[in-house]
């Protein structure tokens, strides 16, 4: 039969029964919502992080010690010995880190303290807003001077720039010098939220003696193995045993970070999809209904000379047009979702992907295909004698 | 034209047998206008249903215009119906949603008839029944004479040897009846088969040619 005229007969049908039709149609429009924002979260949660990572350069490596012995402790001396060991490492950066209390007026907050040294606010990839950033002058002569993050500044210094002010920890008072860039707008617990000192400074106030973490720079992108095995070598003879420190280059993090993203997409897609088939069976259920509803016009239509086909294109177009509306409408409710909602909650920055989308849509008409197959086919076969006597 | 021969349709109730036709034959000609008469329960709506290719026999032989309707498939009964049969039925069976024109235009969209002729033919079968205007009225917003007009407009429309009626005045008062009646006797002034079927003997003895029905056997009146 003439399809123009099925597409008619199937828009009269689901005009006919707006509510119910409407009621079908939500199954399909929050699967389809579900896929695009579940899969924009995904992707841009880890689009967040990878950005990150790669911002620390391509060249860093990353070592953390875990060891808690009192004999075996790394210091700042044998750093500067590893630095000049070898030609592949150009920089090395370290740090300590201990979470304390600040407090400028009468305004207080636990942040992470960092101690470390002028190399590190390049290493992490990170910019200055205001001031300048730590010295060596500043470790030698033991300044108590700060570089405060975006947290901080907003915290603390209600957003004006702390430059110049003073900042109390532990008792002690540092004058702030600088104000790192947000890189997680502000948000508490990141990377915003923290205080810098000279490591020297840091050592004495935070009462730490040795060095628990540090960055050393590969000369370029084709030494980071070497390099990051002479780190390895080091760390080996200074604690014979390499469960006591983890080595990790930005290569490894970025492997480690598309395998969760990988992950991340397969289940929060897999959900998405299970509340789409849930909204597949919902149009089953209607368009069984539709059919055991409309048997006398089936029996009429056959009847009048329509064929098994004629019938299953009727009712199939019937639920292709539930899912291909309910479709589009849940493309518009995510891509708004995405854009109003979670581009709102700051952290993360979703992205809209049109793989997943025009994947979303395909995956709803098949649905509808598919789940109003059994209908049309029930439909197709009604014996006509049967049919027409139906009230 | 139509020529049944032998045929039974047999039903099982159980451990029963029902024998809705028994052994009947029917030769019918072209042109002719034939009524079957007979109370319910007598057989005429399994005799209708085989007439019009909507069921097939249990035994016997069915030719309709030299051809067997025998071990036919579904699809091809179908399309037997919407070439050779026109149904007009008691209950008008017009589709709710659609308007007059469109019902009517039905039979040919299975046929895959373009639009733009279906349109004129639709029309031109309206206007055979007398119903040139409100055809795209819906049958709710028809009288009872007029929805049976359009049910006899959709059965025309396709040009059948065979029109088919099933107590086409069943549901109408008798002055919209005998309307009714005066347009199968026009079609069939005009060249058309036409069989009734009716328990109304007043409807039946209209028809040149009455056969009775009775307890699955047929006899011939006359």
């Amino acid at each position: 039969m003439n399809f123009l005229f099925a597409y008619k007969m199937a828009i009269k049908s689901i005009w006919g029964n707006k509510t119910r039709s409407a009621l079908t149609m939500l199954g399909v429009i929050i699967g389809v919502m579900a896929v695009i924002v579940a899969v924009g979260f995904a992707q841009g949660s880890m689009q967040t992080v990878t950005n990150r990572i790669e911002g620390m350069g391509s060249n860093l490596i990353t070592c953390m010690i875990l060891s808690t012995s009192e004999s075996k402790q790394l210091t700042l001396k044998d750093l500067e010995s590893l630095e000049q060991s070898s030609q592949y490492i150009t920089k090395i950066s370290p740090y300590i880190l201990k979470q304390s209390n600040v407090k400028y007026e009468t305004n207080t907050k636990s942040t992470r303290i960092f101690g470390t040294d002028e190399n590190y606010l390049e290493m992490e990839g990170m910019k200055l807003e205001s001031g300048r950033f730590i010295s060596a002058l500043d470790i030698e002569k033991n300044d108590k001077v700060a570089v405060v993050g975006a947290t901080i500044k907003n915290k603390l210094y209600d957003d004006e720039d702390p430059v110049g002010k003073y900042i109390k920890i532990n008792g002690t008072k540092f004058l702030v010098i600088g104000c790192v860039e947000s890189v997680a707008n502000g948000m508490e617990g990141t990377n915003d939220d923290m205080v810098m000192l000279p490591i020297s400074v840091a050592q004495r106030t935070l009462k730490i003696t040795n060095v628990t973490m540090f960055l050393a720079e590969a000369r370029d992108g084709d030494v980071i193995d070497i390099a990051t095995q002479k780190v390895k070598d080091f760390l080996f003879d200074i604690y014979r045993d390499n469960d006591q420190y983890v080595v990790i280059t930005q290569e490894a993090m970025l492997s480690v970070m598309g395998d969760i993203s990988g992950i991340m997409m397969l289940i929060l897609g897999s959900i998405a999809t299970i509340s789409l088939v849930v909204g597949g069976i919902g149009i089953m259920n209607i368009m069984l209904v539709s059919v055991s509803e409309r048997t006398r016009e089936i029996g009429i239509r056959k009847a009048i000379g329509a064929k098994r086909r004629d019938i299953m294109i009727q009712f199939l177009i019937e639920s292709l047009l539930l899912t291909g509306i309910g479709g589009i409408i849940g493309i518009i409710l995510g891509l708004l979702a995405i854009k109003y909602i979670i581009g709102n909650i700051g952290l993360i920055q979703p992205v809209y992907s049109l793989p997943w989308t025009i994947a979303a849509f395909s995956i709803s008409l098949t649905i509808g295909i598919t789940f109003g197959l059994f209908p049309a086919y029930k439909a197709a076969k009604l014996n006509p004698i049967e049919a027409l006597r139906n009230e | 034209m139509i020529d049944l021969k032998n045929i039974y349709k047999i039903y099982k109730l159980g451990e029963n047998e029902v024998f809705a036709l028994n052994d009947v034959s029917l030769h019918i000609d072209r042109h002719e206008f034939v009524s079957i008469i007979g109370p319910s329960g007598s057989g005429k709506s399994t005799l209708m249903n085989i007439l019009g290719c909507l069921d097939v026999p249990s035994k016997g032989t069915y030719t309709l215009d030299g051809k067997l309707v025998a071990g036919k498939t579904d699809d091809e009964l179908a399309e037997i119906r919407n070439n050779m049969i026109g149904f007009v039925f008691q209950g008008f069976n017009l589709l709710p949603k659609l308007s007059a024109i469109e019902n009517v235009e039905l039979p040919l969209i299975y046929k895959n008839v373009p639009a733009a002729e279906r349109r004129k033919l639709a029309k031109e079968a309206l206007e055979k029944v007398g119903l040139g205007e409100r055809i795209n009225h819906k049958p709710t917003e028809l009288s009872g004479g007029q929805q049976q007009r359009v049910a006899i407009a959709r059965a025309l429309v396709t040009n059948p040897p065979i029109i088919l009626g099933d107590e086409p005045t069943g549901n109408l008062d008798s002055k919209v009846g005998k309307e009714v009646m005066d347009i199968f006797k026009d079609l069939h002034a005009q060249g058309n088969t036409i069989i009734l079927i009716t328990h109304d003997s007043d409807v039946a003895a209209q028809a040149k040619r009455i056969v009775r029905i009775q307890d699955g056997k047929l006899y011939e009146e006359s």
